[in-house]
């Protein structure tokens, strides 16, 4: 076999041994990003079968104990997105302070006839509207519109009872190519990209070690190129990004059910192109770095940063409108997308092909810092 | 196989760490290259090596001039780094795999080789042990055996023995004693006079980057201003009137007090210690212990620089 190519390969297995070899590296790379995936995949909604809605936990005062106010708080008990307990103003007012409950609405004494008054002056003036108070969190502050919207639907409802229905039916409908929505598939989505890129940063601080360490010298005194020494270094990064990327969703469908609803073959393509990415981000942190303190909280910095913008935390479709243009010049933003787009979206290979060009043009340009700035000389 | 350097010389920035170094390494001999810490022996190490290209200057390795990157020339070298460069946590038969690869080796060639260099740094028993769990000596031993898996013709060791016992130095020694033999080149670099002292054939003696003097042993020592020191201890120090009244006695030419110890370079042992007694004596200071040595590197380089090897 040709020397170089020997030396490529044993340059290559040495980075996947030493990587097997580290049960901490294992555990935190892989391990690590399952749970926190599966945490956040189950609080935003779970894979969407038969998860039972989440009911909004609400106070009801009744001061008024009116026919009609009597007929609303019925209205709410029933209510299957509010979970509405009766009690009086002071309790209420307790819980809701405390965070146990996310609202209390109290309808004050009267309340029945100073409807009933405003209702009969049909808008002329003169009756004053009785006031309903709303007490809320301040913390959870979605919730305050639905509560306001649910209280005044069935407020509407009971006081129009004799008035024609709305003139149509509402049908909610999910909009998507794959078989249904499954919010584990994002959040394995996130949390793969943020493990492997941390991963990359351990891979460019262990060249600076090696460096410190006279390994690198003995590398450089091989008769090897520069080529061979940074490609076989990408090349083995790249396969444990992809081995991890493997790792996390083989889990992720066995036990999350996730699927891949899209291309098989665009999701190939969108890890592929990530791991390289990923490779090139580590080659780059050790041509920039210098010292390998520094250089470790720095790019831990970095990385955060770019998976908090590339919506592996919080879908990016969340973000304000120009935040969101701004996460298109984020190479992670691509990743997240291209996994998406190639698992619940379940869109076809063409939709990978923008995600991949993206994330390989940022790996040339990472790769051409990392030659740019390497120190060869330096010991 | 012949080394040669020819003026070498670097720069970095506005430092000179290198100028105009020139010497040459045969077969079967040991140079030395020996200078404090910052002398610049790393940085010519660097550039035998083909890690650095000189801003001047050539290296040749039997004729053909060294480059650096994968220049093929660079199979005939091998190089032990100062420090232990080696993957803690693979086993030795992995790292020395590993190491023997990047010259091309697979195979049973390689195994053959791996076995060769265990038994030649006694390492065969601890072969599947990561070196992580070694000594500092068999740290070491490893990481010379790492740079002979390619039979290179030429060896550079750098410090080879920084933080050694003293019998896995012994041990390192015999290696490159039995290296030596076999008739590869080896040039070793350090800051300890004892270990040129013990192998080297000839030595190349550098401070501030610059070559002071390049001979072998027997010249160097020759040089040396004195043939003999002699140290004596004393319960209190001769005071400054008594060391100027040695100072212009005949045969001795240097007179150092450090503590209680005075320190004489004399022409002659026999002539020069009971001269020196009986002056001391005169002025009451009496002599607790007197010991004499023939001249070493240490005074070569005393010589030649106005400052001590170790304290440079």
């Amino acid at each position: 076999m040709n020397p170089t190519v020997t030396a490529f390969r044993a340059l290559v297995r040495k980075d996947l041994a030493l990587f097997i070899r580290d049960r901490r590296a294992v555990v935190v790379s892989i391990v690590t990003p399952i749970c926190i995936a599966g945490f956040f995949g189950f609080l935003f909604g779970g894979n969407g079968d038969n998860t039972p809605v989440t009911r909004v936990p609400v106070a009801v005062v009744d001061q008024d104990d009116s026919a009609l106010s009597k007929a609303i708080v019925a209205d709410l008990g029933a209510d299957q997105s509010l979970a509405a307990t009766v009690m009086t103003a002071e309790e209420a007012r307790g819980r809701v302070a405390s965070g146990k409950l996310r609202a209390a609405i109290v309808f004050p004494a009267g309340f029945g006839d100073g409807a009933a008054r405003v209702l009969a002056a049909g808008g002329a003036g003169g009756a004053v509207k009785p006031t309903v108070e709303m007490l809320y969190d301040p913390s959870q502050s979605l919730v305050r519109p639905i509560v306001e919207g649910l209280l005044t639907q069935h407020v509407m409802r009971q006081v129009t009872r004799d008035a024609p229905p709305v003139p149509f039916t509402l049908k909610s409908s999910a909009v998507i190519s794959g078989p249904h929505y499954n919010s584990y598939a994002h959040s394995f989505a996130g949390m793969s990209v943020q493990f492997i890129l941390f991963m990359s940063i351990d891979a460019g601080v262990t060249l600076l070690l090696m460096r410190q360490q006279g390994v690198w010298r003995r590398l450089r005194a091989a008769p090897l190129s520069r080529t061979v020494l940074l490609g076989s270094r990408v090349v083995g990064t790249t396969l444990i990004a992809l081995a991890i990327l493997t790792a996390v969703y083989l889990a992720s469908m066995l036990i999350f059910g996730v699927r891949i609803a899209g291309s098989v073959a665009g999701f190939a393509a969108v890890a592929v192109a990530f791991a390289v990415l990923a490779a090139t981000t580590g080659l780059m942190i050790a041509g920039v770095g210098r010292s390998v303190g520094a250089t470790r909280g720095l790019s831990i910095f970095a990385a955060l940063i770019l998976v908090m913008l590339g919506g592996a935390w919080v879908p990016a479709f969340l973000f304000p409108e120009w935040l969101q243009n701004v996460s298109q010049f984020v190479p992670t933003r691509w990743a997240v997308d291209g996994l998406d787009a190639m698992t619940w979206r379940g869109l076809p290979f063409h939709a990978a092909l923008l995600p991949v060009a993206v994330m390989l043009g940022w790996s040339v340009l990472f790769a051409l810092i990392a030659v740019w700035r390497f120190d060869w000389e330096g010991e | 196989m012949r080394l040669v350097a020819e003026h070498l010389e670097k720069r970095f920035g506005s430092l000179v760490a290198v100028e105009d170094i020139s010497f040459s390494a045969e077969p079967g001999a040991v140079l030395g290259l020996l200078g404090p810490n910052g002398a610049g022996k790393s940085t010519t190490v660097s550039m035998l090596a083909g890690l650095m290209r000189p801003d001047r200057g050539t290296v040749r390795v039997g004729g053909a001039a060294l480059g650096v990157g994968a220049d093929q020339t660079k199979r005939c070298l091998g190089l032990v780094p100062q420090e232990l460069a080696l993957l803690d946590d693979l086993p030795t038969r992995m790292n020395l795999e590993f190491f023997g690869a990047l010259y091309g080796l697979a195979g049973r060639a390689l195994t053959l080789r791996i076995d060769a260099v265990l038994e030649l740094t006694s390492l065969a028993d601890r072969a599947l042990d990561p070196p992580k769990e070694f000594s500092g000596g068999m740290r070491r031993r490893l990481n010379i055996a790492c740079a002979l898996l390619h039979e290179p013709q030429i060896l550079l060791l750098d410090e080879p023995t920084v933080g050694v016992d003293p019998q896995s130095r012994n041990a390192i020694f015999e290696t490159i004693e039995a290296l030596a033999g076999a008739g590869r080149t080896l040039v070793y670099t350090t800051h300890y006079m004892e270990e040129v002292e013990r192998l080297c054939d000839r030595v190349v003696v550098i401070d501030h980057g610059k070559v002071l003097a390049d001979d072998t042993l027997q010249g160097l020592l020759a040089r040396a201003p004195v043939s003999n020191m002699l140290t004596l201890l004393y319960d209190a120090p001769p005071d400054a009137e008594a060391i100027a009244e040695l100072e212009r006695l005949p045969g001795i030419t240097r007179v150092e007090l450090s503590g209680l110890e005075l320190g004489v370079a004399a022409a002659d042992v026999g002539t020069a210690a009971p001269r020196v007694l009986e002056r001391l004596a005169a002025r009451g200071f009496s002599c607790r212990e007197l010991t004499s040595r023939r001249a070493n590197l240490e005074d070569v380089f005393l010589s030649l620089t106005g400052r001590s090897l170790r304290d440079s």
